[in-house]
């Protein structure tokens, strides 16, 4: 398939700085959920900015469906941008704000009020037309920063960490909401997050950045299961990454135990801080070496054999789950 | 929170402020309802309107409804003037061009030279050059060295407190460079211009140091207020201040109660 959003060699200089984002080139497939995930500062933001067109390009090429938008404007690009504010207008309505894209288009304004009622019930917002931002919930002012990006009709939906102002409860139900959008829209999805979980929960292809470039774009099982660099491995977390004899490894903590299975790769030292997570426990053990690991043990497991902070254990693993990683990155 | 004293101490000051503040306005209110006979001074000799009647009659010195005039129209012209370039560059500050700095500093110099400097500095401009001075030309230049940098500093503030998100999402959304002042920029900051217009406002109607030596041979209220003073004797002038004080209250209320408005019917 062709990809929907191409970047070829596209850089970011701020002044005379190190570059933002450093000639970074990406495909992402058409229809596809893809979030852009990163440490503050990794350049996901002006990434977006850029493929929205609310950034100039520095260096290299941006092309949407196989067109290049580069030089063109945000409207004349085929993509809308919901804010990570939501940037709702706090003197129009909800009805109004959705239509505000129409309206400068020059449709009528029995028309685009229709248009922008219907999309307020894509939402399920249809009773809150008349209300003002500042009157809505913040879960439902991001309904409406969705609805008003979405009438445009946009080929992609640009979403600058959409769920880092929800509360934790909200942020896992607009989670669905957002993948079910994207199911039914059918068009593409890029998402900034910093949130590994979210980005896991989402992508059908995450892009993991660091210090502007990517680290590794891969579907998120693949980055999970192998993880292409240290940075990767610590970042996306749950993994325990070790200089051993034979090189530097990510060992997922779900697949170390606290006892080495035979013929095994094994990590002795002292217990250093045990952690009751409910379904799980969390482990830490200290090697004399001063390298840590850690093992997240199913409660029923720790509970039979049960360890304290400060007594011996020997962490071990499958040497077939010890994932080999590059040296030097 | 303080403690007892502290706070029955801090009352007391802030009664002694407010006694400060509206004793020589309510003492004026009150004497300018004068009985025909009364003086310049208390006791009241009866009350009566008599001296309300007497301002809009031909005065022996002084011409209140013409002197009256002019200020109100000249409030008016400094009002727009500055709400229009203030705005204008306010918008224009907000991005770093080629001299914006010495320009700011330009800008608040005005603020910090003494008023009577500036008056004199456009009356002998005006001399020099061999113009005419009058209320809508001198004096209007000299009040907008006044109002204008209030502005500019109100729109420093909104805009450094302006999502520029609001912009990008309008730009986002198909609006061009126009539409999105229009549409966007310009209703999210309605307050704050409604409120430079009040500033502007009062600024201009009770202005006296910068018009003084600007305003030509048409004097400005203020001006024909301080001329009588030295010259009128009857309460006549007490009258004038009340009516010139509750029609800056009118004002203020106006613009308030249209604010409210405003606000009412966007639902906030």
């Amino acid at each position: 398939m062709r990809p929907d959003v191409e970047l070829i060699g596209v850089t970011k200089r701020y002044g005379h700085g190190p570059a933002a984002v450093d000639g970074i080139s990406l495909a992402i497939p058409a229809g596809s959920y893809c979030c852009l995930l990163g440490p503050s500062g990794c350049g996901k933001t002006s990434t977006l900015r850029m493929i929205a067109g609310h950034e100039t390009v520095s260096e290299g090429d941006i092309l949407l469906s196989g067109r290049n938008v580069t030089l063109l404007p945000p409207a004349a690009r085929g993509t809308a941008m919901m804010f990570q504010s939501y940037a709702l207008f706090p003197h129009l309505t909800a009805l109004e704000n959705i239509a505000f894209g129409l309206r400068m288009r020059g449709v009528g304004k029995a028309e685009r009020l229709a248009r922008a009622a219907e999309f307020l019930r894509l939402v399920q917002l249809g009773a809150m037309a008349d209300r003002l931002p500042a009157q809505l919930s913040g879960g439902q002012q991001q309904r409406v920063a969705l609805a008003r990006a979405l009438i445009t009709r946009p080929k992609v939906l640009l979403l600058d960490e959409p769920l880092s102002a929800l509360d934790p409860f909200l942020r896992t139900q607009m989670r669905e909401e957002l993948k079910r959008l994207q199911r039914e829209l059918g068009i593409t999805f890029i998402h900034v997050t910093h949130g590994q979980e979210e980005a896991m929960a989402l992508s059908d292809m995450a892009v993991v950045m660091d210090q502007g470039r990517i680290a590794q774009a891969a579907p998120p099982r693949e980055i999970f299961e192998k993880p292409a660099s240290a940075f990767v491995a610590r970042f996306i977390g749950g993994h325990n990454v070790l200089e051993l004899p034979g090189g530097r490894f990510a060992v997922r903590t779900d697949r170390t135990r606290l006892a080495p299975p035979p013929g095994g790769a094994s990590l002795a030292g002292q217990v250093a801080a045990v952690e009751y997570q409910g379904a799980a426990v969390r482990v830490v053990v200290r090697a004399p070496d001063g390298q840590t690991a850690e093992a997240l043990l199913p409660d029923g497991l720790f509970h039979a054999a049960p360890v304290a902070p400060g007594e011996a254990a020997t962490l071990g693993w499958d040497a077939q789950d010890a994932h080999p990683l590059s040296p030097n990155a | 929170m303080p403690g007892r004293a502290a706070r029955l101490l801090l009352g007391t000051l802030f009664v002694l402020f407010l006694l400060f503040l509206y004793g020589p306005t309510l003492t004026i209110t009150i004497l300018s309802f004068q009985g025909p006979d009364g003086g310049l001074t208390f006791p009241m000799n009866g009350v009566s309107l008599h001296w309300f009647g007497r301002l809009f009659q031909t005065q022996a010195v002084g011409d209140l409804g013409a002197s009256m005039t002019r200020t109100l129209l000249l409030a008016a012209m400094v009002t727009a003037s500055t709400v229009v370039i203030s705005l204008a560059a306010g918008m224009a500050f907000r991005r770093r061009f080629p001299g914006s700095g010495a320009l700011f500093y330009l800008t608040l110099a005005s603020l910090i030279v003494p008023s009577i400097l500036v008056s004199l500095g456009v009356g002998l401009l005006f001399n020099r050059m061999e113009w005419e001075p009058a209320w809508y030309s001198s004096a209007f230049g000299a009040q907008l060295t006044w109002t204008l940098p209030f502005g500019l500093l109100i729109m420093f503030a909104v805009f450094n407190r302006f999502d520029r998100a609001w912009e990008e999402a309008a730009r986002d959304m198909g609006a061009t460079p126009w539409q999105s002042f229009w549409h966007v920029v310009l209703p999210i900051i309605a307050p704050s211009v409604v409120g430079i217009a009040l500033f502007g406002f009062t600024l201009s109607f009770d202005e006296f140091a910068r018009t003084l030596l600007t305003a030509g041979s048409g004097n400005t209220l203020p001006l024909e207020i301080l001329g009588m003073t030295t010259t009128v004797t009857t309460p006549v002038l007490y009258a004038l201040g009340t009516v010139s004080t509750a029609l800056s209250f009118l004002v203020i209320g106006g613009a308030i109660l249209g604010m409210r408005l405003l606000r009412r019917r966007r639902g906030v």
